[in-house]
């Protein structure tokens, strides 16, 4: 059954009683997800929960150890080789490191997909590529190659290649990290526009509470292993549920313990642990 | 007594999972092999594979020419010494050109490939894997196997035996420059003792099955080992190394059998 959607929006990705684990750690028991078509969803939680392997999850890397994920209709997981990747080509990905390819300059990482899935003239490529690069500000930059970039700048490119083929679903694994205050001011644009202009649907990983809330029709939030809270950002920020509070107005104490599960400190310190 | 058993039992169940492991791996690895190779490359497979067959095949051909050269030499040297003593040094040029289009060049040219471009194939492979462009790369909807390995894979069988044939080619010009143009055996019989008797189908022909076994067997490793690694400095470091023992291990190992069914009568 499912329990954790919005009711109102055609959904896109349904995610239905999903586990994973890593050897003995669980880390989703019982996950349910409905991502709407043409929505910003945003999924939160404290690091280590598991978003970014959620994540993966969708995009077919990883395989549950129960439950299905379906995209369009389609169950991820028992898709052949073949299928899966003609999926993926309806999907684009951020990393969080931008993941480009060192051997190539910014513009051929941008033009990559565009060779490898079309029979464009270069011409076309060509202008497609500068009409990505301009939207992400690194026009001028095309000539760099990915070691030449800072981080920053390294997230931009590698969302003008997510976007390159206007997919219909992009995942963007924690695009805010490790950004200044006016590249972050960039990217949150420009995934509010690229979301408004392409109706693509778009599903955002991160732990920015402040530019996640300002992006995102839709929210869930995710801890020890499973959906603590969903709804708009108006909803979650009102949420009396302590877990819920304490991830959104970040407060220290709370039912979210800060240290990792641990021996008693005083024992620890007189060796006896 | 029972803590001795309980250990015994222990170390048991250690070797069979080791067992279990090895024999996962090489399941992986011969998936991997099926799953790279095979199928008919596009043309910008073609252009993927040239590229690849200059840094394995081209940029190798410096160290392994220049080995080539030094093993002819030492060979006709130390050849010279011992045939010299029966009268029979006219027999160097056959004594050469058999020692390295049997053995020597296979052999000696898939470790040098081992070492220069089955390391380097397994550590670039290896930081694509670690900085995600792997996983990217399926995620733009293009299979890595088919993009990243198979290139490679293919480049290696191709471009060892190749090389092999440069050194036994350097060899020969080695040991002719150290027994003939300076320990002063006759030009003539070097050259005609190496051609009656060398045979192209069983010496020629198995040297190079020689070294089309090794191409497979080192690319292989060296690709899986990249591909298969664990993401981290350490893992690439790790997966480096066993690239080399590994395709060594095995290049000596497989000569071995192969040479006993090739001239042992096996």
């Amino acid at each position: 059954m499912k329990v954790n959607q919005p009711m109102t929006d055609v959904p896109f990705i349904e995610i239905e009683d999903l586990y994973f684990s890593r050897g003995e750690h669980d880390i989703f028991r019982g996950v349910n997800m409905t991502i709407p078509q043409g929505k910003v969803t945003a999924i939160m939680g404290p690091s280590g929960t598991g978003k970014t392997t959620l994540l993966k999850l969708i995009g077919g890397q990883l395989t549950p150890d129960r439950g299905r994920v379906l995209i369009d209709g389609q169950e991820v997981h028992s898709l052949s080789r073949k299928a899966l990747f003609a999926l993926r080509k309806r999907m684009g990905m951020l990393f969080q490191s931008g993941a480009l390819f060192s051997d190539l300059d910014v513009f051929e990482n941008v033009a990559f997909p565009l060779r490898v899935h079309t029979d464009l003239p270069d011409a076309m490529i060509r202008d497609l590529v500068l009409l990505k690069l301009q939207a992400v500000g690194l026009r001028g930059a095309r000539k760099l190659t990915p070691a030449e970039l800072s981080g920053g700048m390294a997230r931009r490119v590698a969302l003008a290649r997510a976007v390159a083929l206007d997919p219909e679903l992009i995942l963007y694994d924690e695009p805010f990290v490790g950004q200044d205050p006016i590249s972050m001011g960039v990217l949150v644009q420009l995934i509010k526009r690229l979301n408004q202009a392409l109706q693509l649907t778009s599903v955002v990983v991160s732990h920015d509470i402040k530019e996640t809330l300002s992006i995102a029709d839709y929210l869930y939030l995710i801890a020890d292993g499973q959906v603590v809270a969903h709804g708009t950002p108006q909803t979650l920020d009102t949420n009396q549920d302590p877990r819920v509070s304490q991830f959104v107005h970040g407060e220290p104490d709370g039912p979210v313990p800060f240290h990792y599960p641990a021996e008693s400190f005083y024992r620890d310190i007189l060796g006896h642990a | 007594m029972q803590s001795k058993f309980k250990q015994g039992a222990t170390q048991i169940t250690r070797l069979g999972r080791k067992g279990c492991d090895a024999m996962e791996a090489l399941g992986r690895a011969g998936v991997f092999l099926g799953q790279s190779a095979v199928g008919i490359p596009s043309r910008e497979g073609w252009r993927l594979w040239l590229r690849q067959m200059h840094f394995v095949g081209v940029l190798s051909l410096a160290i392994v020419l220049v080995s080539g050269l030094f093993i002819g030499m030492v060979l006709a040297l130390q050849g010279y010494t011992i045939l010299v003593d029966f009268g029979a040094e006219q027999a160097l040029g056959q004594m050469v050109a058999l020692s390295l289009l049997r053995e020597l060049a296979p052999v000696v040219a898939a470790l040098l490939f081992a070492g220069r471009a089955g390391s380097a194939l397994t550590a670039e492979i290896g930081l694509m894997k670690a900085t995600e462009q792997l996983t990217s790369m399926e995620m733009i909807g293009v299979d890595p196997l088919r993009r990243v390995v198979a290139p490679r894979l293919w480049a290696g069988f191709v471009a060892l035996p190749i090389l092999t044939v440069g050194f036994s080619v350097v060899g020969i010009w080695g040991g002719y420059l150290v027994g003939v143009e300076w320990l002063g055996v006759f030009e003539g019989s070097y050259w005609s003792n190496m051609q009656a008797s060398v045979s192209f189908i069983n010496d020629v022909g198995n040297g190079m099955i020689k070294s089309l076994v090794f191409a497979v067997v080192v690319t292989w490793i060296a690709v899986f080992q990249g591909y298969d690694l664990v993401p981290t400095s350490e893992g690439i470091s790790r997966a480096t190394t066993r690239t080399v023992v590994y395709s060594s291990l095995a290049v000596l190992g497989l000569d071995f059998v192969l040479t006993a069914v090739m001239f042992g009568g096996l």
